[in-house]
């Protein structure tokens, strides 16, 4: 960097004088520096364009003074500008009128209402009185663009906010101005909808009421909603959210813009996945089964007592190592500490997780001493993603990786059984069978592979790093972060699902760790092992917190037989599901947004959630619930809040010492990354054998889609009915062999399960994979092992 | 009058072949092309830039001057700006259709000068004929071995990709043209930073001149800077096509030296008004320039200078000459309108701001004018182009929004009376059908 660029050039505005790096936009410059320039077009995060000219300012020049708009200007040393004299009062008078003349006002009615940077600004610098006495400019209104989102094109502005979001940003350029001038408007594609995992940003940074979207809209007046921020509780990326709510209701979410995570943007899952906390079905009652299976609301004494007495029989009888516990992802660190502690401390059982046998082993996910931060994409050489989909199932990682290739030029290496999102920014894709894995590994570590030795040539190197699909075990991911760590300067983010995953991890909520990432000297047993010791009666009871192991465990089958098998089963949980239906005594909890505490992201970023509504009926926090069943069973916890816990936790976990409620509410806004550990993952050599393919000449690729069948996009109707379906998706080749075609039915049987879905022939596949996708709508669960049979079913129409 | 031709010299003397390649190089055609390939690029640009070559696409700036700023990064392009579609404009037309070997010949000197190997040439898409005649001349020259690779036996490999227009005139603009000529919607750039010369067609350094500047540039060359100085005026170099048109006795394209005066021009060569009519305004340089008046100009020269300090501009060299028959607001009204109907859309004062002149102008001339209505039509004016003064300064992305407000200025200028009794006599004094306004 020059020294201009470090400390800085002088600049005049207004009369003052001001530092800021040469380049910097004078708009920027300016508002830093308390001068509030207008604008409706510039956004501090796309590229600018200087169309709706509202940032007009005066600038001198040696050829007199000259109209510049501040968004599309650099400073530069000695610039001196005037934000306020006539002639600019002038232009800004006339762009608000210009801007007005066919706007409908329709504010009464209007989602932007009393938050609408068009009624503000007409206060502040508009003109008086309207002189236009033509008729308005009319369109249809609205029309919707995608299942989420509706365009008001009389509203519109023509800023081209959405059009440049959705090219830049996603690169999904689905809507695009049509027409010219008095006739310009912003427009999808014939029979191509808006359908962007990302779509709802756009309603966001809309500077009016011209695009809605279908979640929010006519809910609420923006003054009748209060607002908290906190972190999204979809993945591990921690994304600053803003919570808006009103009448005890959760209304919508809206990003922050925080650099460390998520830079203002979310998916749409992530923005619109709230609806199911107002859901009709949220549980509000403690129930209690009742011979015939049925469910009695009981009281929250009686449902503990029943479950003291039933937990303490077990334990008494066959020791605490028949007890289980499965859960604990979703909630807080604050209710992770307190599961951890009554596992081991009061039901005396290592056999712990919270992890559904879809992730990987607790060496990698936390114990990565090089781990590396969301904001190493920024600076990174080269990006290597090895592991799921990212734009799939960890969409602001995707959106930030993108930017880093596109925009700041990093190498981009993206390996995957299939096409991925990041694909078309990818400098190299390899696509490999599930299975062979291990092979590919073989060569990169063997510096094989020219291309990917090129590209490795640009350091620092930041990996992604996750099962690429279910059928695919978790030492394969193991095995690639040994071989990225054993490269120079080099780090890792290792990707696992449920969003609080990482923290839950720290405090103990797995069978080989304790609360402060410590190893346990006794393992227990995982998820897979709980549930084949509640099949084969070793184990006999089971605590469920937040969790669906009939779901969410990829051998769905395996989970069914566990918790059939079970002598007692208790749920922790905010609705009735798969999982639940299994269990004598149903706990009704707060969700997210009904309670306060700290999370832990993929980074180890701990930040605070905040409560902005009570909860349904008598919910409650898992801790609470966790707190009256221990004191049944004799042990009295002694937390009376969570804000105990957390002192307790912080005494036990010293590695979130600079993570207390108060630092990350007042000083550390954007969260306290907690330290790593102080060991690498050493160097893991798998066995160099791909894993069989018996007899099929297929194996099977399972893998989430965004949206699916999980039990919050069940209750969230405006998400839910965008889950793609079951598909069974062949490459060209295998499809013509088995003799079926897009549309046709294949039937697939697998050790574990069978399905028989309608074929998608995809080109991207590597020859000799099925890929389903998983948790879909409608599609029983077909396992992790990786051995299909595929067989066409009926004639292709 | 035996005037100096430069650009028109051959379809003058020859005009029913002038366009085929027998002829061009019977009549010596290429042989500056050939020549200029062994002179180094500085030698060309420090000719045509010490000739003053000015720019002939509206601006008059100087090519030698603009081909001086083109940036070092490589691959560059020269584009050339064949879109001709001002109302009045139709110089391109004749050399596009009547010598479109004389075009390629300056392309291929423009292009070595700029060290482009790959040149387009986009052609307004409601020009077939020209367009026609350009390909066919474009595939002779390949076949000559005049483009493509190696041309005349040297290593030096020049493409030409004839473009067609799809009918925006916004796309003369040079940004937008660029734009178009990549997919991209025909909406002029920002400028800063995308000045073509630095990050222009695919973000390479690009030239981009008029028809008219690159069927001089053989000439520059061949007669030398000193020659084509001596032409006419010493500033104004070289000669000029002008586009007469309106209410002349004789209309069409005329290759004059400039300095001429506008009594001249008006009266010697284009033989005068119709009808004997007494003459009432015109507009000088294209329908972008704001309009002269006899009592003022009519003994003014042509030069690039003097039309600026009388607030207009020499631009595109259309001359649209209206005489006392004519109602000036309907005259404004139609210009405006075009403008109207040409906005992009991209930037907000145009796009509201020009539909609303329109409509305002059409009541007046419809005799539904109030009498606040031109006070308003000033100040909306005010909004688009500050001070309402040419150059303007404006409030717009590219200089389409103000040449709407042009037609306003001389309105105001010389005709206030006139506006003031179509709102107070409640119609046109001129007595015309209802116009309809078409954009809104
Ligand atoms: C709205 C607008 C339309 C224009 N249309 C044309 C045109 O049709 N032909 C042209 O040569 N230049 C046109 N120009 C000027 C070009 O932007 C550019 O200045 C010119 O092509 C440069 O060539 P020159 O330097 O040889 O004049 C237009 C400019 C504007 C602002
Ligand atoms: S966008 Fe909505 S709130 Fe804003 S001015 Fe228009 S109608 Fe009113
Ligand atoms: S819809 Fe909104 S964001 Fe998009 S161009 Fe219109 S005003 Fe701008
Ligand atoms: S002034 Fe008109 S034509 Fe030029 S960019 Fe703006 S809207 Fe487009």
């Amino acid at each position: 960097m020059t020294a201009r660029e470090t400390e800085g050039v002088l600049v005049t505005i207004d009369g003052k004088e001001v530092r800021a790096p040469e380049g910097e936009l004078l708009i920027k410059t300016a508002e830093d520096n308390g001068t509030y320039i207008p604008r409706f077009c510039w956004h501090p995060r796309l590229k600018e364009v200087g169309m709706c000219r509202m940032c007009l300012v005066d600038i001198e020049t040696p050829g007199g003074s000259m109209m510049v708009t501040a968004c599309t200007n650099p400073i530069s040393d000695g610039m001196v500008v005037d934000t306020k004299n006539d002639r600019v009062k002038k232009a800004q008078e006339a762009i608000l009128e210009y801007l007005l003349i066919n706007h409908p006002l329709d504010c009464p009615v209007c989602d932007r209402g009393g938050e609408c940077p068009l009624q503000d600004q007409t206060m502040s610098y508009g003109p008086g009185e309207t002189r236009f006495v033509e008729e308005k400019r009319h369109f249809e209104k609205p029309i919707p663009i995608s299942d989420l989102v509706l365009l008001d094109r009389e509203r519109c502005i023509l800023c081209a906010r959405c059009t440049r979001f959705a090219d830049e940003v996603p690169g999904d350029p689905l809507i695009e101005f049509k027409e010219r001038g008095y006739g310009t408007q912003i427009s999808i594609f014939p029979n191509q909808p808006f359908s962007s995992y990302f779509s709802g940003n756009t309603v966001q940074i809309c500077p009016v009421g011209a695009l809605t979207a279908t979640p929010y809209r006519f809910r609420a007046r923006p003054w009748d909603l209060k607002a908290v921020e906190s972190t999204c509780p979809h993945c591990t990326a921690g994304d600053r959210i803003s919570i808006e709510a009103s009448q005890n209701q959760v209304l919508r979410f809206l990003g922050v813009d925080v650099d460390a995570t998520n830079r203002g943007w979310l998916s749409d899952k992530c923005r619109f996945g709230f609806e199911y906390l107002n859901s009709e079905d949220r549980l509000t009652n403690p129930l209690a089964r009742q011979e015939g299976g049925t469910y009695e609301e009981v009281s929250w004494g009686e449902a503990t007592s029943i479950i003291a007495q039933r937990f303490g029989a077990i334990r008494e009888a066959h020791g605490g190592d028949a007890l289980a516990v499965l859960g604990g992802a979703h909630g807080t660190n604050e209710d992770a500490y307190a599961l951890s502690v009554f596992a081991r401390d009061v039901l005396g059982t290592k056999n712990i997780d919270c992890r559904m046998d879809d992730a990987l082993g607790t060496r990698l996910l936390t114990g990565i001493d090089r781990r590396a931060r969301i904001s190493d994409v920024d600076t990174a050489g080269t990006i290597i993603v090895w592991g799921p989909d990212l734009k799939e199932e960890h969409p602001t990682l995707y959106l930030r990786v993108r930017h880093a290739v596109q925009e700041l030029g990093a190498n981009l290496i993206v390996i995957h059984p299939r096409a991925t999102g990041l694909d078309d920014r990818a400098d190299l894709k390899i696509t490999y069978r599930p299975g062979s894995g291990s092979d590919l590994l073989t060569q990169l570590r063997g510096g094989d592979r020219d291309d990917v030795n090129a590209l490795l040539e640009a350091s620092p190197v930041v990996a992604f790093v996750g099962r690429t699909g279910y059928t695919e075990g978790p030492t394969m991911a193991e095995a690639v972060a040994s071989w990225i760590l054993e490269l120079e300067d080099s780090r890792v983010l290792p990707l696992a699902r449920r969003a609080n995953v990482f923290g839950a991890l720290d405090m103990g909520v797995a069978p080989d760790l304790e609360p402060g990432r410590i190893a346990a000297t006794e393992t227990g047993r995982d998820t897979r092992q709980i549930l084949g010791g509640l099949a084969s009666g070793d184990i006999r009871g089971l605590l469920l917190v937040g969790a669906d192991p009939v779901r969410d465990v990829p051998d769905g089958s395996l989970a069914t037989s566990g918790l059939s098998g079970a002598e007692f089963v208790v749920a922790i949980d905010m609705f009735h599901n798969d999982s639940t239906a299994h269990a004598d005594v149903i706990l009704p909890a707060l969700g997210f947004s009904e309670k306060e505490g700290t999370v832990t992201n993929i980074e180890g970023r701990v930040q605070k959630v905040n409560r902005i509504a009570p909860g349904s009926g008598q919910s409650r926090s898992d801790w609470s619930i966790i707190a009256d069943i221990a004191t049944a069973l004799g042990s009295d916890l002694g937390w009376t809040s969570e804000q105990e816990i957390n002192d307790a936790m912080m005494a036990r976990v010293p590695a979130y010492a600079e993570a207390s409620w108060d630092a990350l509410d007042w000083e550390e806004r954007d969260g306290v990354v907690v330290p790593a550990p102080g060991a690498d993952v050493p160097v893991y050599r798998p066995e160099m054998t791909t894993q069989p393919t018996v007899g099929a000449e297929l194996v099977l690729h399972s893998a989430r889609k965004l949206y699916d069948d999980g039990v919050m996009m069940r209750k969230g109707p405006s998400l839910h009915r965008l889950a793609p379906g079951g598909f069974a998706h062949l490459h060209p080749d295998d499809a013509r062999r088995l003799g079926a075609r897009t549309g046709s039915a294949v039937r697939l049987v697998t050790k574990r399960g069978e399905a028989e879905l309608p074929v998608q022939v995809d080109p991207s596949l590597h020859r000799g994979v099925v890929y389903v996708p998983f948790n879909q709508p409608g599609v029983g669960p077909l396992g992790d092992d990786p051995v299909v049979r595929v067989t066409a079913v009926g004639e292709p129409d | 009058m035996s005037r100096p031709l430069v650009v028109t010299r051959r379809m003058v003397d020859h005009p029913t072949d002038s366009h085929t390649l027998d002829r061009y190089q019977e009549t010596g055609g290429y042989e500056m092309a050939r020549r200029s390939l062994d002179m180094t690029r500085d030698e060309i640009v420090e000719t045509v830039k010490s000739a003053n070559l000015l720019g002939r696409g509206g601006a008059a700036f100087s090519a030698g001057l603009k081909w001086s700023f083109l940036a070092p990064d490589r691959p560059a392009y020269v584009v050339v700006n064949a879109d001709e579609s001002e109302p009045g404009t139709f110089k391109d037309r004749q050399l596009l259709e009547r010598d479109p070997h004389q075009l390629i010949e300056g392309l291929i000197i423009t292009s070595w000068a700029n060290e482009a190997n790959h040149a387009f040439i986009y052609i307004r898409g409601e020009y077939p004929k020209p367009a026609r005649r350009v390909q066919q001349a474009v595939d002779e020259a390949y076949a000559a071995g005049y483009l493509g690779e190696g041309i005349f036996g040297t290593d030096f490999d020049l493409e030409v990709t004839v473009h067609l227009g799809g009918g925006a005139y916004i796309c003369g603009e040079e940004t937008a043209m660029i734009n178009s000529l990549e997919g991209l919607r025909g909406e002029p750039r920002l400028k800063p930073p995308y000045f073509p010369a630095a990050k222009g067609l695919y973000m390479k350094p690009t030239i981009v001149n008029n028809v008219e500047t690159i069927c001089n540039v053989p000439h520059v060359l061949a007669m030398g800077a000193e020659d084509f100085k001596g032409i006419a005026h010493p500033e104004d170099t070289g000669t000029f096509l002008l586009s007469l048109s309106g209410h002349v006795n004789e209309p069409g394209n005329y290759e004059l030296p400039h300095g001429l005066t506008w009594r001249e021009i008006i009266y010697d060569v284009a033989g005068g008004i119709r009808d004997g009519n007494e003459l009432k305004t015109w507009i000088p340089g294209g329908a972008s320039a704001p309009w002269f008046v006899p009592s003022l100009h009519l003994d003014m020269p042509l030069t690039k200078q003097a039309t600026a300090d009388a607030g207009s501009m020499i631009g595109s060299g259309a001359v649209v000459v209206m005489d006392e028959t004519t109602c000036v607001v309907r005259a404004a009204l139609r210009l405006v309108r075009f403008f109207a109907h040409e906005s992009c859309g991209e930037c907000t004062p145009c796009r509201e701001g020009a539909p609303w002149l329109e409509m305002m102008l059409t009541r007046i001339e419809n005799g539904q004018g109030r009498p606040v209505d031109f006070d308003v039509i000033l100040d909306v004016s005010d909004g688009i182009s500050i001070g309402l003064e040419w150059p303007p300064k404006m409030t717009t992305i590219c200089a389409l929004g103000p040449s709407a407000v042009s037609p306003i200025i001389s309105l105001r200028d010389h005709f206030g009376d006139e506006v003031v009794a179509h709102i107070e006599g409640g119609g046109c004094p001129f007595g015309r059908v209802e116009e309809e306004e078409v954009v809104a």
